[in-house]
């Protein structure tokens, strides 16, 4: 190691100014800007004491569901490539014939709808999501003039919840067309995948509904500004990276088998 | 923590893993036969032994919670790391005993939900007729498995999956181990740790080679010659960074005079397993010696010294150095600890030491009886069995040392000597004033801790004088006039 001196905080120094803020739920409002003056003990000094901004608590939770969602994207890769390893598996029986069993699904047309459906969806949730941190609502909210947040933003979360519903029914739809031609799980290698590739992912967007439903109750119930803002914010994340799967998946389904 | 709840839950959740593996014990059929690996078809099928029916299903049950389990509380430590670290701690002066846990932390979400799918799969297989992993014309006790299985496909890719996290796991177990040796290795030299950017270096290089050689466990499994070839390249690669954290240790301890504690008893003794476990590492990395040696016993020792020896001191290294964070300030006996190490010294190396020479005579591993086998086999395994005896007493003689720690433990939490607040003269966070046991009473409203400088800062004992400089000290001056003598 370099025997240099380092000035003690390096690394605050790189964050943007918002040092001197409150945790967003103290004195301070949750925004980025600088509001107010100095005196009112809220440490506008150049040595800031412990607080990292208004959206420590934010970022922290985001790069949370960041983490989750690397391991997450790892589980699909696994499965993907499994896909690929199946799809060229082959054996020689005992007739000596050359045997690939692999039988493309035909994917019902209405996974075309429901990949629509998914994808408005996330253009809702994302309203939403830029919608919890509208500058002039939060600090209306914060100086508790009323939820204009919450006004604002339940209509689109509540539309993804619904679009979300939509997607899983459409999804059980194309589940009972393939029944119909007698495509089930354990038909073929092929079907294996479709099954298991979108089942899944109907499960991992169980969970986002769950999310969605949270966040609704949490507009609600919750009573801090900045835990909405996170549920909110987070659920959202989610929300897109499991349509940016689904986007993936879909075409691996339609356009790889 | 960033997540103290996910932290908790990911805890308890490992509790309950453990819990439900126990219990397939007890269930009909008692638990799986297929080993840790659970290779299919053995363990895709349920009628291809007692245990492989509910047993095993519990099993995947049980490392299904693990592997959730372990990502949550992974999460938690990536975050903390990246988030949370105090004022003044760059990533640079981080210690590398965290550095060790954050590159831990990272392969463990990456490989962990790998084998969340794995499982899947497995389980699909089981209990919904795919045959994933299930080969065509598979025979159960004389019994084709044609029907009710698609039965295209491959156990290779289950190796495939399973490997692929289960190498990365190897180093999820021991690169904490290699981080927390520098630091107390240093510690007990009063020497900085030499290459301190290296170290940070190589411990991410280990963990980014580290999930590129899943391969080299699947040399005689059937595996394309040219995959051998490129997994036996990134395998031999691991050797230049291991190779680079071994020197910095010997560079760090090299003609310094070490307080012979237990802690630095057992950090040596790491490098040292390190060292002899390491070594065959590039020779069963070849897959044409990996041919002869992969199912004999010099696969065991190999694996045995470097992950279950070496990792086991890693462990106790850091029992016996933080033990009086965790027991009220108490220290762990130093007599019982250099009892306990010199036993298990001696039981690790006369165990699993001798397996290189049976395993070379051709002494074949997965065996539960070597004895009273006919033929040519019976006359080759003769030979090894006089050295199998001193492996078994040895072995006897490694479990009983860990009785002395046992004891040791048990004796110290209540009477152990009272340790000092920062008894080894450390350098790094945990053993700030503030955080020692019984000074948290008085903490509440002063100024946020700080870190000035990077970890390891001893200096040359003069008399009179602190022979250390802790990153929380704040004493620049008399840093700049100790460390620039005129």
């Amino acid at each position: 190691m370099p025997s240099t001196i380092t000035p003690n905080h390096t690394d605050r120094e790189k964050k943007r100014g918002l040092d001197d803020h409150e945790g967003g739920h103290g004195r301070r409002p949750p925004t980025d800007k600088r509001t107010g003056g100095g005196g009112d003990n809220d440490n506008w000094n150049d040595r800031p004491s412990g607080r990292r901004g208004p959206r420590e608590k934010l970022s922290r939770a985001r790069l949370g569901l960041f983490f989750a969602l690397a391991g997450d994207l790892m589980f699909f890769v696994a499965i993907v490539s499994a896909f690929f390893v199946a799809q060229n598996t082959s054996h020689i029986d005992s007739y000596n014939r050359y045997v690939n069993q692999w039988l493309p699904t035909a994917i019902p047309p209405i996974l075309w709808l429901n990949t629509a459906v998914l994808i408005a969806s996330s253009f809702a949730v994302e309203i939403a999501r830029r919608g919890m941190f509208r500058e002039t609502d939060v600090m209306d909210e914060w100086l508790g003039l009323g939820k204009p947040l919450t006004r604002r933003v339940l209509p689109w979360l509540v539309a993804t919840t619904a679009l979300g519903f939509l997607f899983l029914a459409g999804q059980w739809v194309a589940w009972r067309q393939l029944a119909i031609q007698h495509v089930f799980f354990s038909s073929n290698p092929s079907s294996h995948f479709f099954y298991l590739i979108t089942y899944t992912h109907a499960a991992h967007l169980f969970l986002g509904i769950g999310a969605l439903i949270t966040s609704l109750t949490a507009l609600y119930a919750s009573k801090q500004l900045e835990t909405r803002q996170i549920i909110v914010d987070c659920t959202s994340w989610y929300w897109h990276a499991m349509g940016l799967f689904w986007i993936f998946l879909f075409a691996l389904l339609a356009f790889c088998q | 923590m960033a997540f103290p709840r996910m932290n908790a839950l990911g805890f308890w959740l490992t509790a309950l893993a453990l819990a439900v593996l126990l219990a397939s014990h007890f269930v009909p059929g008692g638990a799986a036969v297929s080993g840790w690996t659970a290779y299919p078809p053995l363990s895709a099928i349920a009628a291809t032994g007692p245990g492989q029916g509910l047993g095993l299903d519990l099993w995947l049950a049980s490392i299904a919670l693990f592997a959730i389990a372990s990502t949550m509380s992974s999460i938690n430590t990536l975050v903390t790391i990246v988030r949370l670290r105090c004022e003044g701690m760059t990533w640079d002066r981080l210690p590398l005993t965290v550095w060790g846990w954050f590159t831990a932390a990272l392969l463990s979400v990456l490989a962990f939900s790998v084998l969340l799918a794995a499982l899947l799969l497995l389980f699909c297989d089981r209990h919904a007729g795919t045959g994933f992993f299930i080969p065509p014309g598979d025979i159960v006790n004389g019994v084709v498995q044609a029907a009710g299985h698609p039965g295209n496909g491959s156990p290779l890719l289950w190796l495939h999956l399973f490997w692929f996290f289960g190498h990365p796991e190897v180093y999820i177990a021991i690169l904490p181990g290699m981080g927390l040796t520098s630091m107390v290795l240093a510690n007990f030299s009063r020497r900085r740790v030499v290459g301190y950017r290296l170290m940070i270096a190589t411990t991410l290089a280990i963990g980014l080679l580290g999930i590129l050689l899943w391969g080299h466990h699947m040399f005689v499994a059937g595996l394309n010659p040219f995959a051998s070839t490129a997994f036996s390249v990134t395998t031999l690669a691991i050797a230049l960074p291991s190779s680079a954290k071994v020197l910095s240790w010997i560079a760090t301890v090299w003609r310094t005079r070490p307080r012979y504690t237990t802690a630095m008893l057992f950090a040596l003794g790491f490098v040292s397993l390190f060292v002899t476990g390491g070594l065959s590492g590039p020779i069963l990395a070849q897959p044409i010696l990996d041919e002869y040696l992969h199912n004999t016993m010099f696969v065991v020792a190999h694996f045995h010294l470097i992950m279950a020896m070496a990792g086991i001191f890693g462990l106790y290294t850091a029992i016996y150095y933080w033990f009086p964070l965790v027991s009220h300030g108490r220290l762990l006996s130093e007599r019982l600890g250099r009892w306990h190490f010199w036993l298990t010294l001696y039981g690790a190396y006369n165990t699993f030491l001798p397996m290189h020479f049976t395993g070379l005579a051709g002494e074949p591993r997965h065996y539960a009886q070597l004895i009273q086998i006919p033929n040519a086999g019976g006359r080759l395994l003769a030979g090894t069995i006089p050295l199998n005896l001193h492996i078994t007493i040895s072995a006897f003689i490694l479990a009983s040392a860990q009785l002395v720690f046992l004891y040791n433990l048990a004796r110290s939490l209540r009477n152990g000597t009272l340790a000092d607040q920062n008894p080894w003269e450390a350098t790094t966070l945990e053993w700030h004033p503030r955080l020692a046991f019984g000074s948290a009473s008085e903490v509440e409203d002063e100024a946020p801790i700080i870190v000035h400088r990077p970890p390891c800062w001893y200096l040359e004992a003069t008399p009179g004088e602190e022979s250390y400089l802790p990153q929380w000290s704040a004493d620049a001056i008399h840093d700049i006039k100790r460390m620039k003598p005129e």
